[in-house]
């Protein structure tokens, strides 16, 4: 089965064909990548890298059996772009639509961890998305807090390193990678993709409330 | 295609807090027809601050945009495999929810195999009165709302048009909004200063009349002023414990802002020598606004078009019209790495 995998929750705009064998045991194969690292160009670069990654694994869109896209934890503008852009396309293609968590797919991507692994993202304001994980699950999170709240969970979380762009923070061992990719997100859908169901509509993970306050009592207008 | 139908558009349109999606078809003779015009709106959800919050737009957008577009099409009655040509909002407009409409765009049109046109939110205001009433000639556009008040002079829909005059600061639909509240009416002020200034006087107060010296720019707009000079008024009354004369104050204010608005756009029209002026935008739904722009016009010998309110509002179906006549007069489609522009020039019909 062709899936093409997409995520914008980091400064990584990420796009990729995926084949998933029917076959369980079968590893899942990357078949082309288009990954550029640009915050503040999500809206121009994602689709483009699509069809160039469709283009270079040699199928057309219509060719998709499934879409999986990263649902965040992310800053809110960018995440919005992958998850419209998967909706659209599923919806354009008639294909399922498989939400995964980001952080989750940069956990699936890492190699080589004995032991219990933190992943943690930029969310800016000085505050990081963090997640934890233990073999294959997800032990805590996702969350956002300051990187400070994320260090002084780590000796009760038993982590021995750490993945994302803001590992360096958390004082662990580093292990790659920064950013999801289209490997982890489809790893971490490859059983719903087999199963072939429709899941239910994406739900992003913000985290946060938006910024708006009511506003109070009117102030007066100054006279004189 | 299907039966009789033309060529079948699909526009999309996020700039603000409406998620629009309208299907038209468009004829061999360059006719357009209105097929669907699916709205989600998230004003109720902005409602209790008092005007709209840009995330809160944007996440409503995301919810709402797919969903749109299946009941526009169903609407329509067109299958997803009819659609010839995509067109949305590529601005201006608040940039995070102009992405979502773009982003969209750009996967239904690539998915459809069909061209995309990323276009000027101003232009498709002017262009969905052709849904309405027909092939529109050279006019001069007066176009307000809450987030715009612009005077532009529209030799053809396909562009280049040349904007005239704007606000300086608030847009008219923000005056009505900060009026509105200042009287303890709800959120968007437009339809209730316009309902109740009905049982007002509007001479009853005479309220300022911006940028209109012999010395200010001839066809720019302020309403800044004019909002704290009714701000004065009210706090003058409310000091002296004397009660606020509601209904007055709201037709004296909205008098204020239709004279200018109309005064304005009637001698641009003169001066550019456009026989034909549309009105449009949220605020050309308001009565006295309409009623005084029809008795200028028609002493000016000047045809005023003013498309019923519900197009006159944000919508997907003025996307799709002027996409359709961008299509029809053979317009390049845009790239598909196609930027949203928060501040697009209206100089700018579609994105190239
Ligand atoms: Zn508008």
């Amino acid at each position: 089965m062709l899936v093409l995998a997409l995520d914008t929750a980091t400064p990584t705009v990420t796009a990729g064909v995926v084949e998933v064998p029917p076959d369980r045991s079968a590893g899942i194969t990357i078949r082309a990548v288009r990954a550029t690292h640009d915050a503040r160009k999500h809206g121009e670069l994602l689709l483009p890298g699509a069809l160039a990654a469709c283009a270079e694994a040699g199928i057309a869109l219509a060719d998709l059996d499934a879409v999986v896209v990263g649902i965040g934890p992310g800053p809110f503008t960018g995440l919005r772009i992958g998850m419209v852009t998967a909706a659209a396309l599923g919806d354009a293609l008639d294909l399922p639509v498989h939400g995964v968590c980001s952080l989750d797919a940069i956990a699936a991507d890492t190699d080589g961890v004995d032991g219990p692994l933190i992943v943690a993202t930029d969310a800016r304001r000085r505050e990081v998305y963090w997640a934890a994980y233990a073999g294959d699950a997800r032990i805590a999170g996702p969350h956002v807090e300051a990187p400070a709240s994320l260090v002084a969970r780590i000796p009760e979380l038993g982590a021995v390193a750490a993945a994302g762009a803001c590992a360096g923070g958390t004082g662990l061992r580093v292990v790659s990678p920064e950013s999801p990719g289209p490997g982890g997100l489809v790893a971490c859908a490859a059983d719903a993709v087999r199963a072939g169901g429709r899941p239910g509509p994406l739900e992003p993970l913000y985290l946060r409330r938006p910024d708006a306050v009511a506003p109070g009592p009117r102030k007066p207008a100054r006279t004189g | 295609m299907t039966g009789r139908r033309g060529t079948i558009v699909l526009g999309i349109e996020t700039s603000c807090d409406e998620t629009g999606v309208g299907v038209v078809s468009l004829d061999d003779a360059g006719g357009v027809e209105l097929l669907a015009d699916e709205i989600a709106s998230s004003v109720d959800e902005h409602a209790r601050f008092g005007g709209v919050v840009p995330e809160v737009a944007s996440r409503a957008h995301l919810q709402a945009m797919v969903p749109a577009v299946h009941r526009a099409l169903a609407t329509a009655g067109v299958r997803p495999g009819d659609v010839a040509a995509v067109a949305v909002t590529a601005g201006p407009g608040l940039a995070g929810a102009l992405l979502v409409g773009v982003a969209a765009a750009k996967a239904y049109a690539a998915a459809w195999d069909v061209p995309l046109y990323g276009v000027n939110h101003l232009a498709a205001h002017v262009a969905v009165d052709t849904l309405q009433h027909g092939p529109l000639p050279p006019c001069l556009a007066l176009l307000v709302s809450g987030g715009h008040s612009s005077l532009l002079d529209v030799p053809d829909l396909a562009g280049p048009v040349t904007p005239l005059g704007a606000t300086i600061d608030d847009a008219a639909g923000e005056a009505f909004d900060k009026v509105a509240r200042l009287l303890g009416l709800p959120f968007p002020g437009g339809p209730h200063i316009d309902r109740v200034g009905r049982d007002g006087d509007p001479a009853a107060i005479a309220f300022p009349r911006g940028l209109t010296g012999p010395r200010d720019a001839a066809f720019d707009f302020s309403f800044s002023g004019l909002k704290t000079a009714v701000a004065r008024h009210v706090e003058g009354l409310q000091r002296a414990g004397i009660p606020v004369p509601v209904a007055d104050v709201a037709a004296s204010f909205q008098e204020a802002v239709v004279d200018v608005l109309t005064a304005k756009a009637v001698r641009a029209a003169r001066e550019r020598g456009a026989e034909t002026m549309v009105l449009g935008g949220g605020v050309a739904a308001n009565s006295r606004l309409r009623a005084l722009a029809q008795q200028r016009c028609a002493a000016a010998g000047i045809v005023l078009r003013v498309p019923r309110p519900r197009l006159c509002t944000d919508n997907g179906a003025m996307v799709a019209a002027l996409g359709a006549h961008l299509l029809a007069g053979g317009a390049q489609p845009s790239p598909l790495d196609l930027p949203a522009d928060s501040s697009m020039p209206v100089t700018e019909v579609l994105v190239g």
